[in-house]
């Protein structure tokens, strides 16, 4: 028989959960104030997803970085796998909000998109004017 | 240059972009938005993290994709009836609706407006705001700088961090700091309770198992050019660092999360009063300040913890800017006042003036002082008397809270309504 302790967040109320298991199964969640805290109690002990929010670096754009996300959430585990395989992209400016930036990511399904725009530097101008 | 219009939006965050769009939807045609910065969304587009818009549309956006929605729709549905100026800098407002603004391109700018709506945001209170003794080398950042340089501008302010105050952003950007591959060896509170929403502590802190240490403060930051350590130390009651529980901690970068405050300069020039609490303008319903026609709306009024929140203030703002212009309103014979009580730090707005034919009800925001549990929320009258009541199964400083006041509880000669906040 295993113990875990975890904070429900699917609302304010942030229930202080107790989950038992054995051999990696739930067997009970105490603390929960609602069914909600057994769906999250039970996504969390099984499989915990997050949708990892980071940055890429652009080539040629008014900004040196466009910001990312993954367009579902991958597996908690992989987070920091996935900041070293997404450390090594670049993309070329200009960029779109939407635009997949990288397909399957880390083998999971999941795509990396860009979350806003990028316009394309032109050099004659000054960036201020740019900008506009 | 002189400018007419009849509405100025100081400020493009998504209060101002939500005003705007709002203001327009009512019926006012000659608006003008006014951004001091490069781009418009405000501090949307440096919040690259995901969690806004779960309110307002009903789905999880990151920051910039929050911004994007408001902007696209202003680029679209309105060509003509806004006109933008960004990198133009506000210097000046009158009580008459006289703003003084600079940019490059246009210079000076003398513009007369028949209505303006504050909207520009608030600023992190620094490390000089909370007086830690001890050196002043590099390496000492808000977090919200840090987060403008990490997300934005592309560089890693330090390698080793500790957190000061566990507010959203502090919290957030530890979890972007470690991901980015810094240590973050703490975050310490003050307050026996977190600041800032319970998801962010679970999913910014638990998941990387950064320590949260709560009755704890930095009490002296040392380091030659830059940050080298800071002592830390657990704090009593009164807030008192208690010297045995001192312990130093090596690190090169402190961030800091120790509060907002609203930005009212420009408020507080025009002669227009600021609650104590709030830091933000005194206002009614219509979130119109003591001076007719001045509204204000988002972290200029008061803190928000929520985007959503955020932008439904600027529609109310963009509504009541619509009647203003139109003059399609009846005030009351007095105004009722809308009172702190038990455990209530604030409410907004602080009073009621008009009277709106079919109005049901009106939402009433507040932050309370301290953690509660199952507790009620009494609207009280000048007697005391209960005029309406409602069940809450939890309350914490880090989540505004809201209630509605019935349109029928208001008589005529109830002066205040006092909102308390007690144990059921």
């Amino acid at each position: 028989m295993e113990q875990n302790k975890i904070i429900c967040v699917s609302c304010p109320i942030g229930c202080r959960m107790t989950i038992q298991s054995k051999d990696g199964k739930i067997t009970s969640v105490i603390g929960n104030a609602c069914p909600k805290g057994i769906k999250y109690a039970e996504e969390e002990f099984i499989n915990p997803l997050r949708i990892l929010p980071t940055t890429v670096k652009v080539i040629g754009g008014e900004l040196p970085l466009v910001s990312v996300k993954t367009e579902k959430a991958i597996p908690k585990k992989l987070l920091l796998e996935a900041m070293a395989e997404i450390a090594e992209i670049e993309v070329n400016a200009p960029v779109k909000i939407g635009q997949v930036i990288k397909d399957d990511l880390m083998g999971t399904g999941v795509s990396l998109v860009a979350t806003r725009n990028v316009k394309k530097v032109n050099s004659n101008l000054p960036i201020y004017k740019i900008l506009k | 240059m002189k400018l007419e219009y009849d509405l100025a939006i100081i400020g493009a965050g998504p209060a101002g972009l939500a005003a705007a769009l709002e203001a327009e939807k009512n019926g006012v045609e000659n608006i003008l938005l006014l951004e001091r910065d490069k781009y418009l969304g405000g501090i949307l587009p440096q919040c690259i993290h995901n969690g806004f818009g779960l309110q307002y549309f009903k789905e999880e956006l990151t920051g910039p994709e929050y911004a994007e929605r408001f902007i696209d729709q202003l680029n679209q549905d309105s060509p003509n009836k806004v006109d933008i100026k960004t990198e133009t800098m506000v210097i000046e407002m009158t009580p008459n609706k006289r703003i003084i603004a600079i940019n490059r391109d246009d210079g000076l700018l003398h513009i007369q407006a028949k209505a303006v709506v504050l909207a520009m945001g608030c600023r992190e209170r620094t490390r000089e705001a909370i007086a830690i003794p001890g050196n002043r080398p590099a390496g000492i950042f808000t977090a919200g700088t840090a987060q403008r340089y990490i997300n934005i501008e592309g560089y890693i302010p330090g390698r080793e961090v500790v957190v000061l105050g566990s507010g959203d952003i502090g919290m957030i950007m530890a979890r972007r700091m470690t991901l980015e591959g810094a240590r973050v060896k703490t975050v310490l509170e003050i307050m026996p309770f977190s600041t800032g929403l319970i998801r962010n502590k679970v999913q910014c802190l638990d998941d990387f198992n950064i320590p949260l240490k709560f009755n704890h403060t930095v009490t002296r930051i040392e380091g030659e050019k830059r940050v080298e350590r800071v002592t830390v130390a657990q704090v009593d009651k009164n807030l008192q660092a208690i010297p045995e529980t001192e312990e130093e901690i090596s690190c090169d970068t402190i961030l800091l999360s120790v509060g907002l405050i609203p930005e009212n300069e420009l408020t507080r020039e025009a002669g227009i009063k600021l609650d104590p609490v709030t830091r933000g303008p005194i206002v009614n319903e219509n979130r119109e300040t003591e001076i007719e026609g001045i509204f204000a709306c988002g972290n200029v009024l008061h803190v928000h913890d929520l985007a959503d929140f955020v932008t439904e203030e600027g529609e109310i703002v963009g509504r009541a800017v619509g009647k203003y212009l139109k003059r399609d309103r009846k005030f009351r014979h007095r105004p009722i006042k809308i009172v702190p009580g038990d455990n209530v730090a604030y409410v907004v707005p602080q009073h009621i003036d008009f009277i709106v034919p079919g109005r049901k009800k009106i939402k009433i925001f507040m932050r309370v002082k301290k953690p509660a549990e199952r507790v009620r929320i009494n609207l009280l009258d000048d007697k005391g008397r209960v005029l309406g009541s409602y069940k809450k199964r939890i309350v914490t400083p880090g989540e505004m809270v809201s209630v509605y006041l019935p349109e029928v509880i208001l008589d005529d000669k109830i002066k205040n309504i006092t909102i308390s906040i007690k144990r059921d």
